[in-house]
C-alpha cells in the first residue's frame, strides 16, 4: 500500500467515524423528542415533514430511530471494549501461563462456543435480570471466546520465538514477559478486533432486545422499534419496520468498513490476503 | 481401524464432559436470575389476591424453594436416566415438547444448512478464483451487506414483500390459521416454511462464502500452483484440480461449524414468522422462566453443535487418506 492510498484509507476511516459520532450526538440530543406523543399526527406515512413517518402514538420515527441508534452505538462501544479486554486477558493468560490454566480456559472457551450465540446471550441476560445491565452483560460476556482463542494461538506461536526464549533464560518472570513482549506484539491485532467487534455487538444488542431479553419497551431501542412494528405490518405500515432497519444496517456497515480500514492501517500484511 | 475407534472414543468423552459443563453453566445462569418466575407468569395483581398457601404451592411448582445445587443434582440424575423433567409452561414432559418442536424445525434447519453451505461454497469459490475482479467485488460487497443485516429484520422485510405486499405466501405459523389438523396438506406446510427457510439460508451464506474465498486464495498462492502454471496448465483446471481438492477440508469444517449459526438464527427467524419450532420454544421458555425446558433445549442444541464438530473430525479421515494414516500413528 503506498502512502497515497494510506492517506485515502485514513480519510475514509475518519469520515466513517465522524458520521457515527454525528449519529450518536444527534440521537442523544433527540432522546426527549423521541418520547413526545401527539395523537393529532399518528400513523403518518413518510413525508417531507416526517421523513421516517410517525407511529400509532404520533411519535416521530426519525427521532426514535436516531435515539435508538445512538443507544445502540453507546452500548456497542461499552460491550466491545469489555469483551475485547476480557479476551486479551484470558487469551494471554491461557497461553503465557500454560499448564492447568490453559486447559481450564480452553475448555471454557469450547463450552461457550458450543452454545448457539443467541441462546447464550438469552441465558446471560436472564442471569443479570434483563434490561440495560442484562444486555451489556450478555453481549460483553458472550463475545470474548473466539477472540481469546485467536490471541491464545498467537501467543503460543510467539512463545517459541528466539527473543522470548532468551528472555526466559535470562530469568525474566512470566508476568513481565507477558507485559513487555506479548502485549505490545498483540496490540495491533487487539485494536483491530476491538473495532471489528462493534458491528457484532450492535447487531446482537438489537437481536436480543427484539426477542424481549434486552432493553425495556420504554427505551427507544432499534430492537424495540422493530418488534413493535411487527404488530402493524399487516395493516400496511411498512415504514415502521423499513427505515429503522435500514438505518441500523447503515450503521453496522459503516462500523464494519471502519474496522477494515483500521486493520489496513495497523496491520498492512492483512490486506494482502 | 482400532485407532480410529480410540480417536472417536476420546472425542466422545470430551463431548460428554462439555455437555455436562453446558448443562451446569446454563443451570447456574438461570438459577442466578433475579427475575421471579411467579411474578412473570402469574402477574403481580393476581399474586396480591392469593392466599399465602396458594403462593407457597406455586413457589413449589416453579421450584423457588429448593436450593439450586439440590435442584441441579435432581435434574442431572433424572436426565441421565432420560427424564428431562416437565415443562412448566406447556405442562408436558420436556422430551415431548422438544420432540414436537424439533420435527417442525428440523426440515427448516436442514434445508437452510444445506442451501447456505452449497451457495456459500459456490460464491466463495467464484470470488476466490476471480480475486479482485468484478465478480469478487460484487460477491464481497453482497456478503458485507448481508452480514451487517440483522436476520430478524431481513425476515420482516421478506414478510412485508412476499406476504403483505404481494400476498404470495402466508404471514406466519406452520399451518393455515383455523385449519383442522387433519386437513393440513404437505403443500400447506411447505408454503409456510418457504420464507423462514429462505431467510435462514440467506443469512448463513456470507460467513461460509468469505471463509471459502480466503482459503481458496491461500491455496492458489502455493508453490505447486505456480508450478502447475509454469507447466502450462490452464487456470480453469488449476482451480478445479488443485484449488477445490485442497479446500475440501476447510470447507467441511466450515459447513459443520455453521450448525451453531443456523440453530441460533432459527431462534430469531421463527420468532418473526411465529413458526412453532424449537427456537420459538426457547424464547417462550426464556421469557416465562421455564427452567427445565430452556435447559433441555440448551443441552440439545449444544449436543448438535458438538456432534457437528465431531462429524467434521471423523469425515476428515474419510476424505483425506493422509489424515487416516496420521491418526492411526498417533
Amino acid at each position: 500500500m503506498n502512502s497515497n492510498s494510506r492517506r485515502a484509507t485514513l480519510a475514509l476511516a475518519l469520515l466513517a467515524a465522524a458520521v457515527l459520532l454525528l449519529v450518536t450526538v444527534a440521537g442523544t440530543a433527540l432522546h426527549d423528542a423521541a418520547m413526545v406523543t401527539d395523537f393529532s399526527r399518528k400513523n403518518l406515512p413518510p413525508s417531507l415533514t416526517w421523513l421516517f413517518g410517525t407511529d400509532w402514538m404520533g411519535r416521530d420515527m426519525l427521532a426514535r430511530t436516531l435515539a435508538g441508534l445512538s443507544l445502540s452505538i453507546r452500548i456497542g462501544l461499552l460491550t466491545a471494549a469489555v469483551s475485547a479486554v476480557l479476551a486479551l486477558v484470558l487469551g494471554v493468560a491461557a497461553a503465557a501461563l500454560g499448564g492447568w490454566v490453559d486447559s481450564v480456559l480452553s475448555w471454557v472457551i469450547d463450552l461457550f462456543l458450543g452454545i448457539p450465540h443467541i441462546l447464550l446471550m438469552m441465558l446471560l441476560s436472564l442471569a443479570f435480570g434483563k434490561g440495560f445491565v442484562g444486555v451489556v452483560a450478555a453481549v460483553s460476556l458472550s463475545h470474548w471466546p473466539s477472540l481469546a482463542r485467536l490471541l491464545r494461538s498467537e501467543v503460543l506461536q510467539l512463545k517459541n520465538a528466539p527473543y522470548i526464549r532468551v528472555a526466559e533464560h535470562l530469568g525474566v518472570s512470566r508476568l513481565a514477559i507477558a507485559r513487555r513482549h506479548f502485549l505490545p506484539h498483540l496490540l495491533p491485532q487487539f485494536l483491530t478486533a476491538l473495532v471489528l467487534q462493534f458491528p457484532h455487538a450492535i447487531l446482537h444488542e438489537a437481536s436480543i432486545t427484539f426477542l424481549g431479553f434486552g432493553l425495556s419497551s420504554e427505551q427507544p431501542a432499534i430492537g424495540v422499534i422493530l418488534s413493535e412494528s411487527m404488530s402493524y405490518l399487516t395493516t400496511g405500515r411498512w415504514w415502521l419496520a423499513l427505515f429503522p432497519g435500514l438505518a441500523l444496517v447503515g450503521v453496522v456497515v459503516l462500523f464494519a468498513r471502519l474496522g477494515d480500514r483500521v486493520r489496513a492501517l495497523l496491520d498492512p500484511a492483512s490486506v494482502h490476503a | 481401524m482400532k485407532h480410529r475407534l480410540a480417536f472417536a472414543g476420546k472425542k466422545l468423552l470430551r463431548m460428554a464432559l462439555l455437555l455436562l459443563g453446558v448443562s451446569f453453566a446454563a443451570f447456574v445462569l438461570m438459577a442466578a436470575s433475579p427475575l421471579d418466575p411467579l411474578r412473570t407468569n402469574v402477574g403481580q395483581a393476581a399474586l396480591g389476591t392469593m392466599s399465602s398457601e396458594q403462593i407457597a404451592r406455586l413457589e413449589d411448582y416453579w421450584g423457588v424453594n429448593t436450593p439450586p445445587l439440590e435442584r441441579y443434582g435432581n435434574w442431572l440424575s433424572a436426565a441421565l436416566h432420560g427424564d428431562f423433567g416437565t415443562s412448566l409452561l406447556y405442562r408436558q414432559p420436556v422430551t415431548t415438547v422438544i420432540g414436537q418442536r424439533l420435527v417442525a424445525s428440523l426440515g427448516l434447519m436442514v434445508f437452510a444448512w444445506l442451501l447456505a453451505g452449497a451457495l456459500g461454497f459456490l460464491l466463495g469459490c467464484v470470488a476466490g478464483a476471480f480475486r479482485d475482479k468484478l465478480p469478487d467485488k460484487l460477491i464481497r460487497g453482497w456478503c458485507l451487506l448481508l452480514s451487517s443485516t440483522p436476520s430478524f429484520w431481513l425476515a420482516i422485510l421478506l414478510l412485508l414483500v412476499f406476504a403483505v405486499w404481494l400476498g404470495w405466501l402466508p404471514i406466519g405459523l406452520s399451518v393455515p390459521i383455523g385449519a383442522d389438523a387433519a386437513s393440513v396438506t404437505l403443500m400447506d406446510r411447505l408454503r409456510h416454511a418457504v420464507l423462514p427457510a429462505l431467510t435462514l439460508s440467506i443469512t448463513g451464506v456470507p460467513s461460509i462464502a468469505l471463509h471459502t474465498r480466503a482459503k481458496l486464495i491461500e491455496v492458489l498462492e502455493q508453490d505447486y500452483v505456480l508450478f502447475a502454471r509454469a507447466r502450462g496448465e490452464s487456470y480453469h483446471s488449476i482451480v478445479l484440480r488443485h484449488g477445490l481438492r485442497n479446500i475440501a477440508l476447510p470447507a467441511l469444517t466450515l459447513q459443520f461449524a455453521s450448525v451453531s449459526e443456523i440453530l441460533g438464527g432459527s431462534v430469531l427467524v421463527e420468532q418473526v414468522f411465529s413458526y412453532p419450532g424449537l427456537g420459538q420454544a426457547a424464547v417462550a421458555a426464556g421469557v416465562g422462566g421455564d427452567l427445565p425446558l430452556l435447559l433441555g433445549i440448551t443441552v440439545l442444541t449444544a449436543a448438535l453443535v458438538f456432534g457437528g464438530n465431531l462429524a467434521a473430525d471423523l469425515l476428515y479421515g474419510v476424505i483425506d487418506p493422509r489424515i487416516r494414516r496420521g491418526a492411526a500413528k498417533a
